[in-house]
């Protein structure tokens, strides 16, 4: 293989991996194509053919080696990778790190990248579920037990979305899970309103990264993407309401 | 609404807004701007209804507020816009009606359920069409910021 293909294969495999990681993570379709040509014409490629869709990309640029296609299988939320890999486009446009060491940068984000720890993510759940019952309700009594029902909530969501792989069954059975508690808090006279607790819980599982996205992507005339994000984003929420509705029939 | 009741909103729309973005692992330097986003789209949201606009015109304007304001954020820090725009959306979601909605369908009254339904719908639309305005306003900015380079 001449020197001329190896750097152009470098450039397809560096610039489908930042295309990958971009989707996986939650962002949007704009964006992706944006950094991937961005590479492309960093690195020194004359043209530049991009197919960016929610499930896969294909790309091909000058030269010798032909196109390329990468999948994209699963999806989660982790913004921070999105950053990340921002950030190294923009070093490497300015020349601060070579093509080889971003390809090896990403290719060991997916080690790298921390999360905040477990009981942060915890206290956050708390701290979306508490405050927003309190703006949207105005009932200061129902603080606190909201706070607790919507961390219990989230781990449910948390563990059954890591080892179960059954999309929106983890909404489905944590909404169940918080409408038992909140009913349950209600007849051991911990909360005053089943209705306030159940709404302020339910908070951190709103699908807010497929809504937004799915906005975006539509505005920017990814007319296959948004909606599919859309779908996405109205199954979530139907698999809540879904959860709810059934724990309030029975009770 | 007493002041006590104000002074709790904005510090609650501010800690929610940062617990949201904490929840979606956005980059620690990025939580605080967002947070402040958040409050300022339901600051707008709440001006709106306290002057008699209606929640469908202020979802709209907290929206393009929150749209503007993150391309802003994402131009100073250099980082994605979503970072900052996603939490701070969190507050404006029609989540009151949206129960409302599930619980009466769920106990079999139609026509209540019909008329949250329809809130829900307008709010969505209206915060939808809100990212729509602030993009065509942050285009707009851009083709000033062009011409005069």
């Amino acid at each position: 293989m001449s020197a001329s293909t190896e750097h152009d294969q470098l450039i397809l495999h560096t610039a489908l991996t930042a295309g990958r990681i971009m989707i996986e993570n939650g962002s949007e379709i704009e964006r992706v194509e944006d950094t991937m040509t961005r590479i492309a014409t960093n690195a020194g490629a004359q043209t530049s053919q991009l197919f960016v869709m929610i499930t896969g990309i294909l790309m091909a640029i000058n030269g010798e080696v032909g196109a390329q296609i990468q999948p994209v299988k699963r999806r989660t939320f982790d913004l921070e990778k999105i950053a990340v890999v921002n950030e190294l486009s923009r070093e490497f446009a300015v020349q601060q790190i070579t093509l080889q060491q971003f390809a090896d940068r990403l290719d060991h984000l997916d080690s790298v990248s921390k999360y905040f720890p477990f009981w942060l993510q915890l206290l956050a759940a708390a701290l979306v579920s508490g405050p927003l019952e309190v703006v949207f309700r105005h009932n200061l009594h129902d603080f606190w037990i909201t706070c607790f029902v919507g961390m219990v909530g989230w781990v449910v969501y948390y563990l059954i979305s890591k080892y179960v792989e059954i999309r929106f069954l983890a909404e489905f059975a944590s909404a169940a899970v918080i409408g038992l508690l909140a009913v349950w808090s209600h007849h051991l006279g911990l909360g005053n309103s089943v209705d306030d607790v159940i709404i302020g819980s339910v908070m951190p599982l709103v699908p807010g990264v497929p809504i937004t996205n799915s906005v975006r992507d539509i505005l920017a005339g990814n007319l296959v993407s948004g909606p599919a994000r859309g779908v996405e984003a109205l199954v979530s929420a139907a698999a809540i309401g879904f959860g709810i509705a059934m724990v309030l029939q029975f009770v | 609404m007493t002041i006590t009741e104000f002074i709790i909103d904005v510090v609650g729309n501010y800690v929610a807004t940062i617990a949201f973005g904490i929840l979606l692992n956005i980059p620690r330097r990025a939580l605080n701007l967002s947070g402040w986003i958040g409050v300022l789209g339901y600051l707008l949201y709440q001006f709106i209804i306290v002057l008699g606009g209606g929640y469908v015109v202020g979802n709209l304007l907290g929206a393009v507020a929150i749209g503007v304001a993150s391309l802003q954020a994402a131009r100073w820090k250099k980082m994605p816009m979503i970072l900052f725009n996603i939490p701070a959306l969190v507050p404006l979601v029609p989540g009151g009606q949206a129960y409302e909605m599930i619980k009466n369908f769920a106990l079999g009254q139609n026509d209540t359920a019909l008329t949250f339904l329809l809130q829900v719908v307008m709010i969505s639309g209206a915060i939808a069409f809100g990212f729509l305005l602030s993009e065509l306003v942050n285009r707009l900015r851009q083709r000033a910021w062009r011409k005069r380079e």
